[in-house]
């Protein structure tokens, strides 16, 4: 589905991503590991539009992007992601940043809002719809009209996933989903992710730390160490490769 | 009791032209988190830019200057967000704040240049008429422009809060990199926050213009609406037109009923001290956005 070829970003003199490639199939779920500074976000980053890459390019369902995509115009083919630091919209309503989400989905024009009636009354109505299916699907139907800022971590966390999938997006970027969540949280978004993959049929890519989260949902795992590829393959091959404990252990393992 | 009711209905008339030049401010504000010094500015240039149509250069029609004047309004929007704010995107907002300093002085330049630097009347052929109700005495201008102000909010508190792109535009002041990640475009967002803001100015410009007459000091009007902001709260559009209400009625009141006592002439910073009073016990204004910050 998405193919990334040869990617090379430097900042200053550190080497961020060093010629790595990797490719998202349809329908899996990808996971992006590697110790802090591997450049996982990094990636997100590059495949999301807000970072350029030095060299290498981006593949997109058989067409390449553009040098200098925009991030807007990056999301209008249908990639959503979310933040490692919660990027909600802290004045609206739950309500509100999952109506965002589907800036994508709306079509009627300034001048058709202007009248309000017609095209874009019945559009408001529709996606207000699939918000609420949304809503219900990710049960956090209690707090619809709860100002974002006003909600707990994990609760933030929980409505960026609802806005992503707002979009319904052809591939889902989820940066550190569980981060900071206790186990039952980590839990919920867990099934979350997997009822979006298996239920929805969406194709996920997710960066995460816990290994044991990894392990259980992810179908295909790459491993980053300073800006490389260090290894490639289902959870089972990665858990006994040798580079891989290496690198997060720091040892050759005997 | 009559001459109360009478004194406060004029100062919320004037209040209300206030609040049309507060609301400027708080578009801008909302959507990119810069206070914009340049506000009064534009007022100034859609000003002379009307009076260049309508006398001036042109002798256009009434309804055709005054879309004119919104033309080149926005033409300017487009110039401000393309030519100036672009390389300026994820920058601190400071940055932004001195750059709209920038844009203050060549709107004021630009302007003194086409049109001149006299002062020019503008007449829009309203009457302005006294008349009595019950014992009130009102006036027809007054009215007039408070009815066009009170229905230009209506429509601006409705698009913000009910359509898409009112929606979009609250998204990206709230956060430009989760904004561009669903696919708002910034500055097409920033484009059209400046068109608004330009039109705005517009209605301000002509309405004080045609009070006071089209001159420089009508930049300054501006600063009348920092305490309407500081009493509304500066990113609510609500607030900006309660405060300017607040205000209008406030220094009415205060220079006829306390003026008396100080010696008079208390209309120019009474709002200050209202403003000041605000700022003790409601720091973000009274319909501001209160910014809690988890540490």
């Amino acid at each position: 589905m998405l193919r990334a070829e040869d990617i090379t970003i430097t900042f200053g003199g550190l080497m961020a991503l060093n010629h790595v490639s990797l490719e998202i199939y349809p329908g899996e779920i990808m996971a992006i590991i590697g110790p802090n500074g591997a450049g996982k976000t990094t990636m997100l980053n590059i495949i999301n539009g807000f970072y350029k890459p030095d060299a290498g390019r981006i593949i997109f369902e058989g067409k390449e992007w553009p040098k200098k995509m925009k991030p807007n115009r990056i999301a209008a083919q249908g990639i959503a992601r979310t933040f490692q630091n919660l990027a909600l919209f802290k004045g609206m309503s739950t309500l509100g940043n999952i109506m965002v989400g589907r800036t994508q989905k709306m079509h009627a024009n300034l001048f058709s809002q202007g009248f309000y009636w017609g095209l874009s009354e019945k559009e408001e109505i529709e996606h207000r719809k699939a918000v609420e299916w949304i809503i219900d699907f990710l049960q956090i139907e209690n707090i619809r009209k709860t100002p974002a800022s006003m909600l707990p971590y994990g609760l933030q966390k929980r409505v960026e996933l609802a806005r992503a999938l707002a979009a319904e997006p052809k591939l889902l970027l989820l940066d550190e989903p569980m981060a900071g969540m206790n186990l039952e949280e980590k839990e919920d978004i867990a099934r979350f992710v997997l009822d979006a993959n298996e239920e929805l049929g969406y194709t996920i890519a997710l960066i995460e730390h816990d290994m044991g989260v990894v392990m259980d949902i992810c179908d295909r795992v790459v491993v980053l160490d300073f800006g490389n590829k260090i290894a490639e393959g289902t959870p089972d091959e990665i858990k006994s490769d040798p580079k891989v404990i290496k690198a997060y252990l720091g040892t050759t393992g005997g | 009791m009559t001459f109360f009711f009478e004194v406060t209905i004029n100062g919320l008339l004037v209040g209300i032209m206030y609040s049309l030049v507060a609301l400027g401010f708080a578009l801008i504000y909302k959507a990119s988190n810069v206070f914009n010094m340049a506000q009064g500015a534009m007022s100034l240039f859609a000003g002379l830019a009307l009076v260049g149509f309508l006398y001036q250069y042109m002798h256009l029609p009434l309804w055709l200057a005054l879309l004119c004047t919104v033309g080149v309004m926005t033409i300017w929007a487009y110039v401000i967000v393309y030519g100036i704010l672009r390389p300026l995107v994820a920058r601190p907002p400071a940055m932004m704040f001195m750059a709209t300093f920038g844009i203050m002085y060549i709107l004021e330049g630009v302007g003194q240049s086409i049109y001149g630097t006299q002062a020019k009347g503008l007449n829009l052929g309203i009457p302005e008429k006294s008349f009595e109700v019950g014992g009130i005495l009102l006036n027809t201008f007054d009215l007039i422009f408070a009815g066009v102000a009170a229905l230009f909010v209506a429509a601006l508190v409705w698009f913000f809060q009910k359509t898409r792109n009112g929606r979009a535009l609250r998204a990206v002041s709230d956060d430009h990199e989760a904004a561009l990640s669903v696919g708002i475009p910034l500055l097409k967002a920033w484009s059209m926050t400046w068109v608004i803001a330009g039109i705005v100015a517009t209605v301000a410009g002509v309405a004080w213009g045609t009070r006071l007459g089209v001159q420089f000091s009508l930049g300054y009007i501006a600063f009348k609406a920092l305490p309407v902001l500081i009493i509304g709260g500066i990113d609510s559009i609500p607030g900006a037109i309660i405060g300017g209400l607040i205000v209008g009625a406030g220094e009415n009141l205060g220079e006829v009923f306390l003026g008396p006592y100080v010696g008079g002439g208390i209309q120019t910073f009474f709002p200050y001290l209202l403003a000041l009073l605000v700022l003790y016990f409601k720091p973000y204004g009274l319909f501001g956005k209160e910014i809690i910050e988890r540490v």
